[in-house]
């Protein structure tokens, strides 16, 4: 199937035109976040405060890269399991998240939260942080720089390769491939 | 009597740490081209191509295979003839692990419990120590990435429930995991001993290179089963669907207490790094 190049930030358009199964290539500025990140993201929502970056529209990848070597804009840079980070997903996706890239199964409540304000889970190949950081241009901490591997990055990203895993129509690849091939 | 000098251990695990992140085993290699041309879906073919691509771009530019640089475990052999000089040998090797992460760029992943503060080298390594005969010292890194890890279980089955409960256990681990520990897997299975020996034999298990036979005829033909079961589950590489869900089951065995029958199921992604380093 021939991959479908989109930009960030995404618009509601974009998101309803993709489907579970989709491969997509995409360009622009991502943010990464993982465990930690996310509980004090969760944490500022909760108490009502600003959040240290805007994720109207963003695209989250759960990634904790290795230190990048001199003269490179960043380690390896593969996904992380998504499920730890489903505690706190569905508040990020109604303040706007529209796109979340991982790897791994996500809840219901997460599932759900993306039907109703229409956004996307896609997966990145996991064990593949090396390729991966091929497609990363430049890589910035922007916030919680003393949590190391699990600060909150900007990434300039060039034709980063995923593959939709639940779209905003309730669909969900993993589901579907295991009925197309079990036995 | 052999001597050992402390700083040739710091010296040795360091360059084991590096080379196990760097660099993936022939093994490793060889399974994924063999399962490129057994994957029906298209979707797993491309997987399997990225994953060989992956290995060679981080061979030659020394970035590692996977972010996750994992847990560094140590299973060491020390013969009873050997002697460290300098030091002690779980200082030498954290100190070799300190070094390693640190010059070859490894993402640092251990932290407290509860506060998650991280502890900045990778240590505590955790270190198995067995004492064999001889005047050799064995130490062999396995980094254990902490997504599969997460998907392993201990459980203490009933005498009754058999070997036709051990295998519904391990089948159910692996559906249950789905594209979680990054299919395709490679899935150690410890049977018997206690709470504690099934998990350290179900982890030993994944040292063991891919593509190898059982010796216990017993258990090779376990494995040949529990690897068509896996299979047929239809996870596929990273759980898109597919027919390689599973690169190898490989199964230790030990004897158990007449009221137990302890089951360990340790998952590797397929990721399967290990290095060794002899004195």
């Amino acid at each position: 199937m021939a991959e479908i190049k989109i930009t960030t930030p995404l618009t509601d358009e974009v998101v309803m035109k993709l489907k579970s199964g989709d491969k997509v290539l995409i360009t622009g500025i991502i943010y990464t976040g993982r465990d930690s990140a996310h509980k004090r993201l969760s944490d500022l929502i909760d108490k009502g405060e600003k959040l240290p970056v805007d994720l109207n529209g963003q695209i989250i990848y759960f990634v904790g890269p290795t230190p990048a070597r001199p003269g490179m804009a960043v380690g390896s840079a593969g996904p992380t399991t998504s499920e730890r980070m489903d505690a706190y997903s569905p508040k990020l996706i109604k303040m706007g998240l529209k796109g979340m890239i991982g790897k791994g199964g996500r809840s219901k409540q997460v599932i759900d939260a993306m039907i109703e304000h229409k956004a996307l889970y896609m997966a990145a190949t996991g064990g593949a942080g090396a390729l991966i950081s091929k497609c990363i241009k430049s890589s910035e901490v922007v916030a919680y720089e003393d949590l190391g591997p699990e600060a909150i990055r900007k990434m300039e990203v060039v034709d980063f390769p995923a593959i939709i895993i639940n779209d905003a129509f309730g669909n969900d690849l993993y589901m579907e491939g295991v009925k197309k091939y079990s036995r | 009597m052999k001597t050992v000098k402390y700083s040739d251990i710091v010296e040795g695990v360091k360059k084991i740490c590096m080379d196990a992140n760097f660099d993936l085993g022939d093994d490793v290699l060889e399974s994924f081209k063999k399962s490129r041309d057994i994957e029906e879906s298209q979707a797993g073919k491309d997987i399997f191509d990225q994953l060989l691509a992956n290995a060679v771009i981080a061979k030659k530019e020394k970035i590692a295979l996977c972010q996750d640089t994992g847990f560094s475990v140590f299973f060491v052999e020390l013969g009873d003839d050997v002697k460290i000089s300098g030091g002690n040998l779980i200082e030498a090797i954290n100190d070799g692990v300190r070094a390693g992460y640190s010059e070859g760029y490894l993402r640092k992943s251990i932290c407290h419990p509860f506060t998650r503060k991280n502890t900045g080298d990778n240590t505590p390594a955790i270190i198995h120590v067995d004492l064999v005969k001889g005047d050799s010292l064995k130490i062999t890194i396995a980094p254990k990435g902490g997504g599969s890890e997460n998907m392993s279980r201990v459980t203490m089955l009933l005498p009754s429930d058999g070997i036709d409960g051990v295998k519904d256990y391990v089948v159910n681990r692996v559906r249950e995991s789905g594209a979680n520990p990054c299919p395709p897997i490679i899935v150690g299975v410890g049977i018997g001993g206690t709470f504690e020996k099934a998990a350290m034999i179900a982890k030993k298990a994944l040292l063991r290179p891919i593509g190898s036979i059982n010796p216990n005829p017993e258990l090779a033909v376990l494995e040949e089963d529990l690897l068509k079961r896996i299979n047929n589950l239809g996870i596929g590489p990273q759980g898109f669907g597919g027919r390689i869900t599973a690169l190898a089951v490989h199964v230790e065995m030990h004897p158990c207490h007449i009221a137990s029958l302890p089951l360990a199921v340790n998952i590797n992604c397929h990721s399967s790094r290990h290095k060794e380093i002899i004195f």
